[in-house]
């Protein structure tokens, strides 16, 4: 083979493994995008620190509430989410009617403050947050050893991502959700508040974002830069998977996860570029995104 | 007729003015709606018929003056409040959600309160609709989706309806079949404000008319009572 070494089984279903974690926290964030862009019409540049402190907020549960993993599960993403809504109130509900370009210098300015305030508390490094003891360990495959930990984060993201698409798509509150989405206005006119569900939308997606950040701190260290890390890969995501659009939004996060695992195992060097290849490509071909709506 | 003059009136309109960003649409409309009446507003292109209603119901860019509502005054409420208490809406274009399905679009209004029409008497008033809820709403013919428009807000228990041009570009035999659901509505006790170009089809359903002029109320008419001078004058004022 021209890479000059030979490919064991156990690479590839490794890096596949490693691909569809990555997947799973893609899935989550551009998720959390597609669904805020979609009601507010705002590129969440603060998905990333909302992410880092969904993490942040898991480690201080525990060790200055001594509340665990499976606590922080539930508790990081209603504070954060929380968190989100205030902002959504006081600053993000002012930019409504004005050119989308205000919501992206807002939230990027708001990610550089709260990611500069971190820096600034904990410094650069990481902290550690151990896995829970309940998926600690690993089980034989056969092919390959799976840590429980990494099989618990893909079938937990993917159960959370099926159950947003399912209660957008297939239930009266998605309705309404879908309605307030194509058209406000007449939404309103017939009894909606818009202006609560728009609130509540965007606590819902910062709410996955500190999910995906919970989810993450066992994996990678509990950093304030872990945020800005990913979230360039997740844009690309949204812009592959075509914004706003909910079911390409998930599909297009495992899938690049996957992509850029097979891409460390047949052509590393490529691995840290391949999706904004593919991004590239996409935007040539079909502007929209592969799932987005054709204008 | 005692008993409804003593009545607040449904909706009282007074000196409404409104804009669209820095467009003065209307500049001071007067007007009222009696309770079981069915009212229409008649007049050209422009002339400030479908501004009007979306000032009464709120989604204007900014309005000013009076809109009573069952003696309730609601000018400084925001639409959906004016939704609770028991307006409802059939815009012009329509505004079937085409990322609904037809079921979804027809449950959407939330219920606003009791006495709404159950959905077997709707399906009476409007076969088509049953047999196509699980489209999607962009799929619609224009005649199904004015149908949708009308159906999904007879579900809310609203009793005021404001439906404007619900005949627009649709086939004569549709146009037969919403007249005779308006007069059915009608005798149901429903109060309705019409906004139509069409007179002819107007004057089938309607107790009153006011023909609107440049963002106001230009003249008023009882269907019971016109006459040639009335006729005269809505020759020269529509064209008809």
């Amino acid at each position: 083979m021209f890479l000059g070494h030979a490919i064991t089984i156990q690479q590839l279903f490794g890096q596949l493994l490693i691909g569809l974690i990555n997947g799973s926290f893609y899935a989550l964030l551009s998720l959390g995008l597609a669904v805020i862009f979609g009601m507010l019409n705002i590129v969440n540049f603060a998905h990333g620190a909302l992410y880092m402190m969904g993490a942040f907020c898991a480690y201080f549960l525990l060790h200055e509430f001594g509340l665990n993993y499976w606590w922080a599960l539930i508790v990081a993403p209603l504070m954060v989410g929380a968190f989100g809504a205030l902002l959504e109130r006081t600053l993000l509900a002012r930019l409504r009617g004005l050119d989308p370009l205000y919501g992206l210098l807002l939230t990027f300015g708001l990610a550089l403050v709260v990611q500069g305030l971190f820096q600034n508390f904990f410094g650069a490094s990481g902290l550690p947050y151990a896995i829970p003891p309940q998926l600690s360990g690993a089980r034989n495959l056969g092919f390959m050893f799976l840590p429980n930990y990494r099989a618990w984060v893909i079938g937990f993201s993917a159960s959370i991502c099926f159950a947003t698409w399912f209660a957008i798509e297939k239930t009266r509150l998605g309705a309404y959700l879908r309605a307030a989405t194509e058209n406000p206005t007449i939404a309103r006119a017939f009894g909606l508040n818009v202006p609560r569900m728009i609130t509540l939308t965007y606590g819902f997606g910062v709410a996955l974002a500190a999910l995906a950040g919970v989810l993450a701190a066992p994996i990678n260290q509990v950093r304030p830069g872990m945020g800005a890390d990913i979230i360039a890969v997740v844009f690309a995501v949204v812009v592959i998977g075509g914004m706003g659009s909910i079911l390409g939004s998930i599909i297009t996060g495992f899938a690049l996860g996957v992509v850029e695992g097979l891409t460390k195992v047949f052509y590393p060097e490529a691995s840290n570029t391949v999706v904004f290849v593919i991004m590239a490509v996409v935007l040539l071909i079909r502007p929209a995104g592969l799932f987005g709506k054709v204008a | 007729m005692a008993t409804a003059e003593k009545a607040p009136p449904t909706l009282a309109v007074a000196g409404l003015n409104a804009w669209y960003g820095e467009s003065h649409i209307l500049h001071g409309v007067d007007f009222e709606v009696r309770p079981g009446e069915v009212v229409t507003l008649l007049g050209r292109n422009g002339a400030g018929k479908t501004t009007t209603l979306k000032a009464i119901m709120g989604i204007v860019g900014k309005r000013t003056g009076s809109v009573a509502f069952a003696g309730r005054e609601t000018i400084g409420l925001s639409s959906d409040r004016v939704a609770r208490l028991g307006v409802a809406i059939c815009p012009e274009e329509r505004a079937i959600f085409a990322s609904l399905s037809v079921r979804e679009n027809l449950m959407l209004p939330p219920r606003v309160a009791a006495g709404g029409l159950a959905l077997e008497r709707i399906f009476t008033l409007f076969p088509n609709l049953a047999e196509r809820l699980a489209s999607g709403g962009g799929k619609l013919s224009g005649g199904e989706q004015q149908m949708l428009a009308i159906a999904r807000i007879l579900r809310t228990g609203a009793r005021f309806l404001m439906l404007d041009e619900p005949t627009e570009g649709l086939a004569p035999v549709i146009v037969r079949q919403i007249g005779a659901t308006i007069a059915e509505l009608k005798r149901e006790g429903f109060t309705i404000l019409l906004v139509e170009q069409n007179f002819n089809f107007a004057r089938t359903v309607s107790d009153r008319y006011y023909v609107m002029e440049h963002g106001h109320i230009a003249i008023g008419f009882a269907n019971a009572d016109l006459d040639a001078n009335d006729m005269e004058q809505l020759h020269v004022r529509l064209g008809v």
